[in-house]
């Protein structure tokens, strides 16, 4: 094989698991170290930087960075990344000031925002400093989006919501709430130079052939939409038997809020089994812990309506069969249908995109699902002054991934407003430095902890029930969070490896921990080259760093899978062939263009 | 800092016939220099004891005094150990496997242990053949007081100071032949693929099995002015660019075909002819063994590789006739068989 380009950004990139895996890429050892080192406003600024909700996305982040984590790889559990985050922002001193200061000077040019929430929120955190005119539209009273509409206080209380979305505000944006955008045409027609839709999947979906639905309709309702009734305190009571059908997140928020309005006995229904249910293993476990049953493999059959009052729902039961290819089918099992009892029934089985408002003659093209055709790098519309990010732009996703596609439309966005080619990209900002202080001293933490995972304290059920605004978490406190924080494995210090250095000693080889170093003769093919190993490194997903041709004829071969970054190779290395070298890696945005 | 090695291993890690994977055989983490040729041997003591499948509370390791003799605290942490007094591991092994011969008794010694203050030991210990695994680490100078010459070191080799040694080397493997070892094997601490077997066959080996292992001192001869350090050698070797000036780099792990001679670097800047020997070389001879043995260092050439073997003559315990169990578990009944016996066997002594 060919030796590895570590200049490749991409290459220690990749290693870095949990910042690779985030759609956002923060940079997570970094501000995890901060952590440990009592600097919680260095963390959060950090944080503020990459995925602009810390405190928000502390609480109720999707972490795609955790199943990602190594720490899994070599013992039971990632490290809390999400939780530690809430620890940066529960802790943080003034952050206001180490932001950027409104007023900006004007540049010249208007964008108009569509909506509110989290992606729109990144754009005008990116542009605004830049001298931008915004002017941000939402139907609701307030900024946040599904954030504020769909998020339950218990999660994410509204103080947190507030000051966050306030830090955008604060920089200049002309809000207008309570205003619903009804046509993409007249807001082209005014002189903005941009338009951002960022108006997500606003629409629940529902059952509406399934025999009962209408007469059953006064106690039946969409998740979503009965989510955002009560956060904007419409809707304050639920009766005592509800079923919540779906197994994703929202249906998880609806039944636990149900809980808080008076559900005694909230069953939440699902066609799938119980491991394949959308929602985060921790929500279950959360919905679970507050006696709320969930049924799984049960597909709903009817809304069972009596003297015009909806009493219950009847379900097939039903078992999950794998083909070849891994695809699932449900089929029926053949016993009894299943009656459950119900005063009320939420329906939380997803969410669509709906773009009524946009005319389809303004030469935006639809595909053939009705959605926008939008460019998936540079979240461009067919229309060039039309950009799309967050759910309005593929489909139903998250926080952090809304966050992410803001700040790529806003790059796009400045681009184009200085008449630049959007498709030239920046290329990522990234450093590479040595951490070594002494013989066996690092910059960082090298040892690697044992530690297990540690939970993050609950308040008592008895208290959290009583009222839908007290917050369930209580965050790590600060010994806490500093030993979860120790488990952090600063994947992002890599081991830099330097062949005309080397004298073929062994020593690295003989050292590290979990057998990642191997001497040997190198190989046309990766495959066979990964298998000559000490520990054959299977798992393709990671890569393998291969070295120049050593003297002896040999290359070293680095397995990237389990390596601890313990730094153990550059400590035991007599010519410092090996060396600890802290990557950073910054997506780019628009400010750095 | 980092003295300590994390405890997490890769979970893929293979195991042995008994269940164990390497971590099983490590010791703890090393304190000798980084790089010291030592650690490499310590590692391949751990890989042949892995392989072997030897349960490790049934191993063994005494050592004298030295960078050599502080390894067996590098490895197989889980046995038994006793660090002894300079020059004196062969004593105390020999009262160790007379008490319990049914363990794997490794004698772990360096180029002082054994060539200076030791020799009286390594001679007696050789001529009684107990059944062990003797190793010397062998890197000719002293490392633990500042690189002084040993008795290892070759005629002319220059030391960290500048020093020229004026004296002739005590040739282990040669001297070892000579006392009638039943196994002797020369070998390189940056060579696994020929050390490993080498201590596989040792350990299985009964008898004394004696193994001479090169094992270079990063730390000393490795000085600005030396005509043996990294630096001068790496600065000379393109200016002169004569092919006899070996980089160290390609000789500390040497890989060689059977039968060919290769050029090899110390350490210390170094240069020696290893010579693997060739297949149809009668390892049980030992007219050959000697003979090769000379003519290697005519040649200044370490022969490495199995030197001698012989499988007839028996160990210690085979010499003295002892009892088939180990003394160790010979409870009172059988070591004090009572007046009665005692009386007999006077009597037969009127």
């Amino acid at each position: 094989m060919k030796p590895t380009d570590t200049r490749d950004p991409e290459y220690y990139h990749k290693v870095v698991d949990c910042q690779y895996a985030c759609p956002a890429h923060t940079p997570v050892p970094e501000y995890i170290r901060k952590i440990a080192a009592e600097k919680y406003t260095e963390a959060y600024m950090i944080n503020w930087e990459s995925n602009v909700f810390p405190g928000i996305l502390g609480r109720t982040c999707d972490r795609p960075c955790e199943p990602a984590c190594r720490r899994g790889r070599v013992e039971e559990e990632p490290v809390a990344i999400c939780r530690l985050k809430r620890v940066a922002a529960d802790n943080k001193g003034d952050v206001q000031s180490l932001m950027p200061q409104a007023p900006f000077p004007s540049n010249g040019k208007k964008i108009a925002l569509i909506g509110g929430g989290p992606a729109s929120l990144s754009v005008a955190r990116d542009l605004a400093p830049l001298g931008y005119e915004i002017h941000l539209f939402d139907e609701q009273i307030a900024g946040g989006g599904m954030m504020r509409s769909q998020i339950p206080a218990f999660r994410l209380p509204e103080e947190v919501l507030n000051e966050e979305v306030g830090y955008i505000l604060n920089l200049g944006i002309h809000t207008q709430f309570m205003t619903y955008v009804e046509s993409l045409k007249e807001v082209l027609e005014k002189d903005y130079d941009a338009v951002f839709v960022g108006t997500g999947a606003p629409r629940g979906r529902d059952l509406p052939k399934l025999p009962g639905r209408k007469e059953g309709d006064e106690h039946i309702h969409i998740g979503i939409e009965w989510l955002a009734g009560v956060a904007f305190e419409h809707i304050d009571k639920i009766g005592k038997k509800v079923i919540v059908l779906g197994g994703g997140n929202t249906a998880m928020d609806c039944c636990r809020t149900s809980r808080r309005l008076g559900g005694e006995s909230v069953k939440v229904v699902v066609r799938s089994p119980f491991k394949d249910m959308k929602a985060s293993p921790w929500e279950k476990e959360d919905a679970m812990h507050e006696d709320i049953e969930i049924f799984d493999n049960h597909v709903p059959l009817s809304f069972e309506v009596e003297n015009g009052k909806l009493i219950g729902m009847k379900f097939q039961r039903v078992k999950a069969v794998y083909d070849d290819s891994g695809k699932r089918k449900l089929i029926p099992t053949g016993e009894p249908d299943v009656f459950i009892e119900a005063d009320e029934v939420l329906i939380a089985i997803g969410q669509e995109n709906s773009f009524p408002w946009i005319e389809r003659d303004l030469g935006l093209k639809f595909n053939e699902w009705d959605m926008p055709e939008v460019d998936k790098v540079t979240f461009q519309s067919t229309h060039p002054k039309v950009f799309f990010g967050g759910d309005a732009a593929f489909g139903p996703e998250n926080v952090i991934t809304a966050v992410a596609h803001g700040h790529q439309a806003a790059v796009s966005m400045h681009l184009f407003c200085q008449g630049k080619d959007i498709s030239q990209r920046p290329a990522p900002y990234t450093k590479l430095f040595s951490t070594k202080m002494g013989i066996h001293e690092w910059s960082y933490d090298s040892p690697v902890t044992i530690d297990q995972r540690y939970l993050v304290p609950q308040a008592e059920k008895s208290i959290t029930l009583l009222d839908r605004r007290k917050e369930v978490e209580l965050g790590f406190d600060l010994p806490t969070g500093y030993k979860e924080a120790q488990r952090c494995l600063n994947c992002d210090v890599q081991t830099e490896f330097t062949a005309d250095r080397c004298i073929e000693c062994d020593a690295c080889m003989d050292i590290c921990p979990t057998s990642c170093i191997t001497f040997t003769a190198n190989e046309e093919d990766e495959d066979q080259l990964r298998q000559n190993l000490l520990v054959p490194a299977t798992d393709k997903s990671q890569d393998i760093l291969v070295s120049e041709t050593l003297k002896t004829g040999r290359v070293m071969v680095k397995d990237e899978d389990v390596c601890l970054h313990c730094g153990l190779c550059a400590e035991r290395c007599p010519t410092s062939a090996w060396d600890m070298q802290q990557f950073f890696y910054s997506v780019t945005k628009a400010e750095n263009i | 800092m980092t003295y300590l090695k994390p405890l997490f291993r890769h979970p893929k890690l293979p195991k042995n016939k008994i269940g164990y994977t390497l971590k099983e055989y490590e010791g703890t983490i090393s304190t000798l220099c980084a790089g010291c040729g030592h650690d490499s041997i310590s590692a391949t003591i751990v890989q042949a004891c892995f392989e072997l499948s030897i349960e490790p509370h049934l191993v063994a390791k005494i050592s004298g005094i030295g960078c050599s003799s502080k390894t067996p605290a590098y490895f197989l942490g889980n046995s038994h150990g006793f660090n002894s007094v300079h020059g004196r591991m062969p004593s105390v092994a020999t009262g160790a496997n007379l008490a319990n011969k049914d363990m794997v008794y490794f004698g772990v010694s360096g180029d002082g242990d054994t060539a200076s203050i030791g020799m009286g030991q390594f001679v007696h210990v050789i001529r009684r053949n107990l059944n062990m695994v003797y190793i010397v680490m062998n890197n000719g100078c002293y490392g633990l007081t500042k690189g002084q010459d040993s008795a290892t070191a070759d005629v002319g080799s220059a030391s960290k100071s500048g020093h020229i040694n004026p004296f002739q080397p005590v040739d282990l493997a040669s001297l070892a032949v000579e006392l009638g070892a039943t196994f002797v094997a020369q070998s390189f601490s940056g060579d696994k693929q020929q050390l490993v077997p080498l201590i596989k066959a040792a350990i299985q080996h009964k008898g004394l099995a004696f193994i001479n292992v090169m094992s270079p001192c990063v730390t000393f001869n490795n000085n600005p002015g030396s005509t043996k350090s990294y630096d001068y050698v790496r600065e000379h070797m393109h200016a002169t660019g004569t092919l006899d000036f070996v980089p160290e780099r390609e000789a500390i792990n040497a890989s060689y075909a059977a039968g060919t001679d290769t050029a090899v670097t110390l350490h210390d800047g170094t240069t020696m002819r290893l010579h693997k020997l060739a297949p149809e070389w009668d390892p049980e001879d030992r007219l050959s063994a000697v003979n090769a043995l000379q003519q290697a260092r005519a040649k200044n050439e370490i022969l490495t590789g199995l030197l001698y073997i012989n499988t007839v003559f028996g160990d210690l315990h085979d010499i003295l006739n002892t009892t088939d169990r180990a003394f160790n578990t010979l409870a009172e009944k059988a070591l004090c068989p009572g007046e009665e016996q005692l009386q007999t066997i006077n009597a037969g002594f009127r």
